[in-house]
């Protein structure tokens, strides 16, 4: 019998064309875009006077860029300002649908898709943004592209690309208390690398997955990249379907039945074969910080921060010396002793409803530590942001010493004014902790909203399971 | 696109692994809204002492002497040696512009990530993978030799070191006949435009609400 994996499925009812030694043409869904990636794309239309294929298949909105205070008074540095008004223009020249800063339902890229329920099952996504794995989460076939391949699918709504390699991700069992999304992704990283996923297209699945709400999906999903997937995927299911009812873009009446039907078809059979399995035990995931400049110097809150004598290799051991000296740790240091300057809360990663809920539940009634200068929570979009005010999260932040921003892309990757200064460290639910990402000689441990509360309310890492 | 077929090219060589391309070209930079003029700010935060912002006069500021690609030796290299997972993070493209446009048309390692390798070929730069034993071999003997050159026939698929040894190299048929022919990939999917059509109108009536 003719097993297929989600990907297989996803992959073939896409497929324009194959070439003979494998290259093929698949056909693209759904295409987001943002202000930083786009602008050289739009330009190589123009000239060669080509237009989008399918302008509605698109969907802009400006993230990086955006300030996440006083927003009203526009964009203060003239360079970022110009990038997100040629957003403005490019949209409004070849009629993209775009949300604009001041929308409320601007957000980062990310966030703002899945919300519209502009990312739906079946679907191939593709963004000029390497966390697009994120709407994998849907049962989507999602991945990030450079800037040549945006103008690619722009001007023919395909993507050249070759099949990848298929690895499962199976957790099975309960998570601990305070064990979340973030946590997972990052043990899985941990565990297989930053290189580990190169070449694969990974499905996450098992009880621990299903699980999941559609937030903490995004979550793991989002992070598929760092562990060098393009894509990462979760077969679509009712946790699925109830989330993408009634949103903006999502189909409706019986054409809404319809999808369901088929979007049901959306699994990997039974007995069908991965090139590679990885499993985890749920139960054996502790909160997880990282303690590098990579996402797989990571280890559970409980550790200690790892000695390059015990490195397997001799490129091992240069790299974590480095990222020991970059980071200013000594080895061996319990990680619950490490002190923190700042905090970040938000990004594609943990910007979401949930995560704001998770974050306040840790923060509600306490008082950030004296040595924390700054800790800020920024929401992924506006809508989160109302949604947040409306339960009073953003009272129970303000009132304990956190900032509360302005949706963007903010710290994570500090294009706008939101950054570290060198030395400075910081406790971040973002994604990335490689040198200067947040800011130049900044220091990043990225770690779960509940910890980065954690840690701002203690001034240092805490283990969230005990609290 | 530049082609790309046969390169005798300078070595430098960067020991480290996981080099992302947040290192190969900060975000500051990528405020830019062109394709070009990255160069001068590949690797800032590891090349400069200072700090880099967009405009500034890369000229006037202090160079890093620690940073490998400071040293006389690699001046004008063309061909970057680099170690496992090379230009992981980041899909940005500008990673790939500010290596072409620094100078570097070959790029060798054990791994590359994904989205980088693609990138790459979209930009008349070669990433090429050498088993890890290889790429060791080639780091010995260029921080040995100055001035170690490598011979790239991308027609061939082969690298020569100076002493006449010769590794292969995989390359697709596809992305080297682009490279080979300096073709953008838009043009030769246009021809392809009647699948895409017909493809389009059949799913669009099996998913209606596409
Ligand atoms: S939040 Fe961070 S990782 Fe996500 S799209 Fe923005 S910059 Fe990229």
């Amino acid at each position: 019998m003719n097993t297929q994996t989600l990907y297989d499925k996803l992959w073939n009812s896409h497929l324009v064309r194959t070439e003979p030694d494998g290259t093929a043409l698949i056909y693209i869904d759904r295409h987001l875009v943002h202000e930083v990636t786009s602008p050289q794309a739009f330009e190589g239309l123009r000239l060669a006077q080509r237009k989008p294929w399918s302008p509605i298949s698109m969907l802009a909105v400006p993230d990086h860029n955006v300030p996440t205070t006083k927003r009203s008074g526009g964009i203060a540095d003239p360079i970022s300002r110009l990038q997100v008004e040629t957003l403005d223009a490019n949209c409004n020249e070849f009629g993209i649908t775009e949300f604009k800063m001041n929308d409320i339902r601007q957000g980062v890229v990310h966030v703002m898709g899945p919300e519209q329920g502009a990312t739906l099952p079946g679907m191939t996504v593709v963004c000029g943004d390497s966390h697009t794995s994120t709407h994998g989460a849907f049962g989507a076939l999602a991945h990030g592209i450079g800037t040549s391949e945006v103008e690619h699918v722009m001007a023919t709504q395909c993507l050249v690309a070759k099949k990848s390699k298929s690895m499962l991700v199976k957790v099975s069992g309960v998570l601990r208390n305070g064990v979340t999304a973030k946590d997972i992704a990052l043990a899985v990283i941990g565990k297989i690398g930053t290189a580990g996923g190169t070449g694969y297209a990974i499905e996450f699945g098992g009880d621990t997955v299903r699980a999941l709400s559609m937030e903490a999906r995004m979550t793991l999903c989002n992070m598929a990249i760092e562990a060098g997937a393009r894509a990462g995927m979760i077969a679509a299911d009712d946790t699925t379907f109830a989330y993408l009812k009634g949103r903006p873009f999502a189909p409706h009446g019986a054409q809404w039945d319809q999808a369901v039907t088929y979007w049901r078809t959306l699994h990997s059979d039974e007995g069908a074969k991965f090139d590679t399995l990885v499993e985890l035990n749920a139960a054996d995931i502790k909160p997880q910080v990282t303690w590098g400049t990579s996402p797989e110097m990571v280890v559970a809150v409980d550790g200690l921060v790892p000695d390059p004598e015990n490195a397997p290799d001799a490129v091992k051991r240069g790299d974590w010396e480095r990222a020991l000296a970059y980071m200013g740790l000594q080895a061996n240091m319990p990680i619950e002793q490490i002190k923190i300057d700042k905090v970040f809360i938000g990004s594609c990663t943990n910007g979401r409803i949930e995560d704001m809920r998770a974050a306040a539940a840790v923060a509600k009634g306490k008082k950030v530590a004296g040595n924390v200068m700054l800790a800020m929570v920024v929401p992924g979009s506006g809508l989160v942001k109302a949604q947040a005010e409306q339960e009073g999260l953003d009272k129970i932040f303000i009132a304990a010493g956190f900032e509360w921003r302005d949706p963007g892309c903010s710290m994570c990757l500090a294009m706008n004014d939101d950054r570290l200064s060198p030395g400075e460290r910081c406790a971040s639910t973002s994604n990335r902790n490689f040198e200067g990402r947040q800011g130049q000689g900044g220091r990043t441990h990225l770690v779960s909203p509940e910890m980065a509360a954690a840690a701002a309310i203690a001034g240092h890492f805490v283990d969230v399971s005990k609290l | 696109m530049n082609k790309f077929t046969l390169l005798d090219g300078l070595v430098a060589p960067m020991d480290r692994a996981n080099v992302d391309t947040d290192a190969i070209i900060p975000k500051q930079f990528l405020k830019s809204i062109k394709r070009s003029g990255f160069g001068p700010n590949a690797f800032d935060e590891w090349r400069y002492l200072d700090h880099g912002e967009p405009g500034m006069d890369n000229s006037k500021r202090q160079l890093n002497p620690d940073f490998v690609l400071n040293q006389a030796r690699y001046q004008g290299a063309q061909v970057l040696l680099a170690r496992e997972n090379f230009g992981c993070g980041s899909s940005r493209e500008h990673a790939p512009w500010a290596l072409e446009d620094y100078g570097f048309r070959v790029i060798i390692a054990p791994s590359f990530a994904d989205i980088f390798f693609n990138n790459c070929f979209k930009n008349g730069l070669l990433p090429i993978r050498l088993a890890e034993d290889k790429v060791d071999a080639l780091f010995k003997a260029a921080a040995k030799a100055v001035g170690y050159r490598l011979t790239i026939d991308l027609e061939k698929q082969l690298i020569t070191t100076p002493d006449g040894q010769r590794y292969a190299f995989e390359v697709d048929a596809h992305r080297k006949y682009c490279l080979i022919n300096g073709l953008d990939d838009i043009g030769l999917t246009l021809k392809h435009k009647d699948d895409i059509k017909s493809f389009e109108a059949k799913h669009r009536a099996a998913q209606p609400w596409l």
